[in-house]
């Protein structure tokens, strides 16, 4: 690829995977009866993240969020009309750019009703496997990823000793930081790198981080989110969940995100009020993933940048 | 002064970290799962030479360092302090033994280097990576010896002892890189 700036970030092979992809994904779920859906980019609402930032869009003088993820347009849609669905498009994140992130990138979300989170791993597994044959695939649960290699409980471990190993590892102004700070921390420094190749699930996070799972004892009897991420090659490239159907919940995961964003000095994000009608209205049990298809297409293809995989990386759109 | 966010962090920003100039060798975005997001960056701290990792978060900012790369001509040495001279300005510096350090033995009256400023005081003096100087020197040059094998060491003018061939001889000019203090051959001089 040239380097002049009109050029693509791109190589002409890199594009026709792109394209391949699309098509074996779309082909996946059309033999498993999944609808693909539509869904809006521009939203008058945005997820309540403490740590996903919007893009705001002005239309003529309304403002509306460029969606970082399809999920609550497709709950509303799940909730009304049930049955299986998946949307591959385009998402949003702002500030976002690094070997593995461009602001905006292509995601594919899915929703089966009445599977749980494992039984949504497998698909997870059988597509990835069927892009990337040859892929070896292992499940670890949070709990045991931590006890193999730092010989904790991450559910249980008092703060001071998590701390303790944090800071033997890692150098950083730890003014602040919350526990589950340090174990995000111990993943992206310390578990991650020691991936094996391939595709691993990590499954039963920490009841702290469920996001939008449901929420349920472990084997130990400790409350476990049923969440679970699929990392490639030692990086992210899903996260799903059993998803949580309770709104009494919902309201409360949206205050105590809105809480957190306060906390930290961010701005505000109203919670969606036509998503908690909805759940209101009957969400179907289901579960639910979102894959990252670029990294899908970086991991497989021998690129060292996202950049590569993209037509036009953010410094060139 | 100035304070850069992590935003603006990009590799060769000069910074101050713990009270020290520091150079931005490489900056990476992690952003786990659900959580935060940290960048993890390496730093070489230009008082020490000393490269290590650090974690911040998006949310730290950190003060620029006063800290200029410049052009300047080795003047000479007064026993305590090194004299340059930015040939632009005719600015005159002094700088130390330990912002000379080892660029001391490499360092003849005249050539250029490059002087590190940091608050407008001599932080580090680089010297060119590749030096010519005399041998003043070395055990006598053994006939026969001209195609292989063999070193002897040789002290250059400036102090610098180097390994140099059995050939050469005092009074002879060698080229040296000075990053590794590797003889590189017989000058064309």
């Amino acid at each position: 690829m040239s380097d002049a700036p009109y050029s693509p970030s791109c190589s002409p092979a890199l594009i026709q995977a792109r394209a391949d992809l699309y098509r074996s994904i779309r082909e996946f779920f059309y033999r498993r009866d999944v609808l693909e859906v539509d869904m809006p980019l521009l939203g008058s609402h945005f997820v309540t993240d403490p740590f996903i930032q919007p893009i705001v869009a002005d239309n003529a003088g309304t403002r509306r969020y460029l969606q970082s993820s399809p999920e609550y347009a497709m709950k509303r849609l799940l909730a009304a009309q049930p049955r299986c669905i998946y949307a591959l498009g385009k998402v949003f994140r702002a500030g976002e750019r690094s070997r593995r992130h461009n602001p905006e990138f292509t995601m594919l979300e899915w929703y089966r009703l009445g599977l749980d989170d494992h039984q949504l791993m497998s698909e997870v597994a059988e597509l990835v496997t069927q892009l990337c044959p040859d892929t070896q695939v292992h499940y670890l649960s949070y709990h045991q990823w931590f006890a193999d290699s730092l010989g904790i409980n991450p559910h249980t471990c008092d703060f001071a000793q998590l701390r303790a190993i944090g800071k033997g590892l890692i150098e950083i102004d730890d003014t602040g930081l919350t526990r589950d700070d340090w174990l995000d921390l111990l993943v992206t420094h310390k578990l991650e790198p020691e991936m094996p190749p391939g595709l691993t699930f990590i499954y039963d996070y920490p009841a702290s981080q469920a996001a939008l799972a449901k929420i349920t004892p472990n084997k130990q009897g400790v409350l476990v989110a049923r969440r679970f991420e699929a990392f490639l090659n030692g990086m992210e490239l899903a996260n799903g969940y059993w998803e949580l159907t309770d709104p009494v919940e919902q309201r409360q995961r949206f205050h105590s995100d809105r809480a957190r964003r306060q906390a930290l000095g961010l701005a505000d994000v109203a919670a969606d009020e036509r998503l908690l009608q909805a759940l209101e209205a009957g969400l179907p049990e289901c579960a639910g993933v979102a894959l990252g298809v670029d990294r899908l297409l970086l991991q497989t293809t021998g690129c060292t940048d996202i950049g590569q995989t993209l037509a036009f990386a953010d410094e060139r759109a | 002064m100035a304070t850069y966010s992590i935003n603006d962090f990009r590799t060769g920003l000069k910074v101050m970290l713990d009270g020290d100039p520091c150079n931005i060798v490489e900056n990476e975005l992690v952003k786990p799962g659900k959580g935060q997001a940290f960048n993890r960056v390496k730093l070489r701290n230009l008082t020490t030479g000393r490269v290590w990792e650090r974690t911040f978060r998006g949310n730290e900012s950190l003060e620029s360092a006063d800290v200029i790369d410049l052009d300047m001509e080795y003047l000479y040495n007064d026993g305590e302090f090194w004299h340059f001279m930015d040939p632009n300005t005719f600015d005159q510096f002094a700088a130390d033994e330990k912002a000379v350090a080892d660029a001391a033995k490499w360092l003849r009256e005249q050539d250029k280097c490059v002087v590190t400023l940091f608050n407008n005081a001599p932080l580090v003096v680089t010297p060119p990576n590749h030096v010519e100087l005399e041998v003043t020197q070395t055990d006598p040059g053994l006939k026969g010896d001209t195609a292989q094998g063999g070193t002897k060491p040789a002290t250059l003018s400036t102090g610098a002892v180097v390994k140099v061939p059995l050939f050469m001889n005092e009074g002879d000019v060698v080229r040296v890189d000075t990053r590794t203090g590797e003889y590189l051959g017989r000058a064309n001089s």
